[in-house]
């Protein structure tokens, strides 16, 4: 098994990755607390857009309203944690399930009655929306007032309650990334990789030799909501507070695509390369416009809208593939 | 409650429905020949809106007649977006085009805020509290002459496809790319046009759209939404469709914010979009394609 996962890396990717890891590991001990905020937002939006690839990226299952599975696992986990105070962990226990049923339904109506293409991706959009309204109206939690989790001042690190400091929340986001990475990569060289691959590829051909496209279209969906649903957990745990404007906003789920379409759609780095160039780029210019003293309401993402723009004009499949080629990874056949 | 009200609000919520009908009839005409969607939709709606309002403003131009140039303006932003921008993007695949949209949006947004900033602002015309009264019915002035407004501009619209030789050979695009390529039709430049046309569309009903309600520069995104729910429930690519889906939605947004809260309104836009979705995907009006 570990050999199969290992075969076809060559020894200067391995090298890359390891100092990679090295990196990140001890990058909290280097940083300052306004950069590890930084560095958790990437990971974080590495993870989830990790997460959206399954469908997108593998299956080839277009979903814009990705929200709605963020917004499920925090509520889910936050409302377990402030009425009955079950903490985050087993609260995981509740929301990925939760995520994965919303998902399901989805999935089913949209594949039993053939909703596909752009039709499906207003369909999850649609579902997010009705969520953001309907959670505006949950007195239960907070309706469009906000939910809030308690918050005090931490000295410890209470990894259980996930209470504590940034630096908690950078090794937790850490260990989800990876393990997400891992997971795909996983996913990637066993069969059910190669039936989503080929129907992305060739739905129709796909089922024609026989592979159960609604089963593993299903599945998709199932396994991309239940883990999009542990970075909803995680959101809930950080932030401290949840609204349905915020959480469950068509702006949220673009903003969690964004990373995997830039940085390279159906690849395991591009999620994270993504991440990494847009938040950097949108941190450095709020750095940027604030030395110039330009920094009015809305300039910053009218420079951002304009380097979107300009990459994905320039480089269709992402960052990482083009990436990929400048550094030769790819091992020559 | 007495019946009136229901039949005033139902009829307040026709009207207004017909100019998201228009809107939605710009985004059905460019997925209809191109087969790109506009996700950037809502916010041109906004740019014509801020236009008719610093015309007003200015110039004391009545949102109305100004709606002629407005659209002329907007044809030619949507004309210049497919012909610089989207026509490369044609043959991409789907979200490398939303992509494409979602960058030109963000933009909108923002180049709208920093020019008007984030205060609501709005038009007060002469006629703005007047009314008519038809029997039991009651119905405000601006509402009515928007809602014959785009009766007009979609008759318009109607004509120029039925009729005229650029709107036949556009159809002729959206019917069969290849064929039209064969007879020798410039398919770019008919989707530049297109584009522009849908664009024009949304030029008039954001002109409308300020005498009816307020703009913000966030209202683009929601209006993009509304655009689809209207699109998708009426039929994509089908113009009646599209005026149908925006009656439809007009009413039912109007009546739920009478028979539960406003804030709830739009559920019952998305309830519906998903029902139709599920038992007629291909929009009320719409033509089932294989």
């Amino acid at each position: 098994m570990i050999a199969r996962l290992t075969a076809n890396v060559s020894a200067r990717s391995w090298a890359l990755i390891a100092a990679l890891l090295v990196a990140l590991l001890a990058a909290p001990h280097f940083a300052n607390d306004y950069l590890l905020t930084i560095l958790i937002l990437i990971l974080y939006l590495a993870y989830t857009g990790q997460a959206w690839n399954i469908m997108m990226g593998f299956a080839g299952q277009l979903s814009l309203g990705h929200a709605i599975y963020v917004g499920l696992g925090a509520y889910t986990a936050a409302a377990l944690y402030v009425h009955f105070g079950i903490g985050p962990w087993i609260g995981l226990l509740v929301a990925i399930p939760v995520a994965m049923a919303c998902g399901a339904i989805i999935g089913f109506l949209a594949f039993r009655f053939g909703v596909a293409g752009v039709y499906f991706a207003i369909l999850t959009i649609a579902f997010a929306e009705f969520a953001r309204i309907g959670f505006d109206h949950i007195s239960y939690t907070g309706g469009s007032g906000g939910f809030f989790l308690p918050v005090a001042q931490y000295t410890q690190n209470d990894l259980w309650n996930l209470r504590g400091r940034p630096i908690m929340f950078y090794y937790v986001i850490l260990a989800l990334t990876i393990a997400a990475f891992l997971f795909c990569h996983a996913l990637l060289r066993s069969r059910i990789g190669y039936f989503w691959f080929a129907i992305r590829e060739d739905e129709q051909a796909a089922r024609a030799l026989g592979i159960d496209t609604f089963r593993y279209k299903m599945a998709a969906v199932m396994i991309s909501a239940g883990m999009t649903a542990v970075a909803g957990v995680f959101f809930a745990f950080y932030y401290n507070n949840l609204f349905p404007e915020q959480v469950f906003h068509i702006s949220r789920s673009i903003e969690l695509i964004l990373a995997p379409i830039i940085g390279g759609i159906g690849t395991l780095f591009g999620p994270a390369i993504g991440a990494f160039v847009l938040t950097s780029l949108s941190e450095t210019m709020t750095e940027l416009l604030h030395a110039f003293g330009f920094d009015f309401p809305g300039a910053k993402q009218v420079f951002y809208g304009v380097c979107l723009l300009i990459v994905v004009v320039a480089l269709p499949d992402g960052i990482w593939p083009w990436v990929k080629r400048r550094l030769r990874l790819e091992r020559r056949a | 409650m007495p019946f009136e009200i229901y039949l005033n609000v139902a009829v307040s919520g026709l009207l207004t429905g017909l100019v998201y009908g228009l809107m939605a009839l710009g985004l059905s005409v460019i997925f209809g020949v191109v087969r790109v969607v506009n996700f950037a939709h809502g916010e041109m709606m906004t740019i014509a809106m801020y236009l008719a309002i610093v015309l007003f403003q200015a110039l004391k131009l009545d949102p109305l007649i100004m709606m002629v140039p407005i659209a002329g303006a907007l044809f030619a932003l949507g004309y210049v977006m497919q012909a610089g921008l989207i026509n490369p993007f044609v043959d991409r695949p789907e979200h490398s085009q939303f992509m494409l949209l979602v960058a030109i949006a963000i933009i909108m947004v923002n180049v709208l805020l920093l020019v008007f900033g984030p205060d609501a602002r709005s038009v007060q015309t002469s006629y703005a509290f007047d009314s008519f009264a038809f029997g039991p019915i009651i119905v405000d002035a601006t509402k009515l002459y928007a809602g014959c407004a785009a009766i007009i501009v979609a008759a318009a619209l109607f004509a120029f496809f039925k009729f005229s030789f650029v709107g036949k050979a556009i159809r002729a695009c959206a019917d069969n790319y290849t064929g039209a390529l064969v007879v020798g039709l410039n398919v770019k430049r008919l989707y530049a046009l297109t584009f522009g046309i849908g664009a024009a569309c949304v030029g008039a009903a954001g002109s409308m759209l300020t005498l009816i309600i307020d703009v913000t520069p966030p209202l683009g995104p929601q209006y993009t939404l509304l655009a689809f729910v209207i699109v998708i429930t009426g039929g994509l690519g089908s113009m009646p469709g599209a005026l149908l889906g925006g009656v439809l939605i007009g009413m039912t947004e109007a009546l739920a914010g009478l028979l539960f809260t406003p804030s709830a309104k739009s559920m019952f836009a998305f309830a519906i979009l998903v029902l139709v979705l599920l038992f007629r995907p291909q929009g009320i009006l719409g033509k089932r394609t294989a």
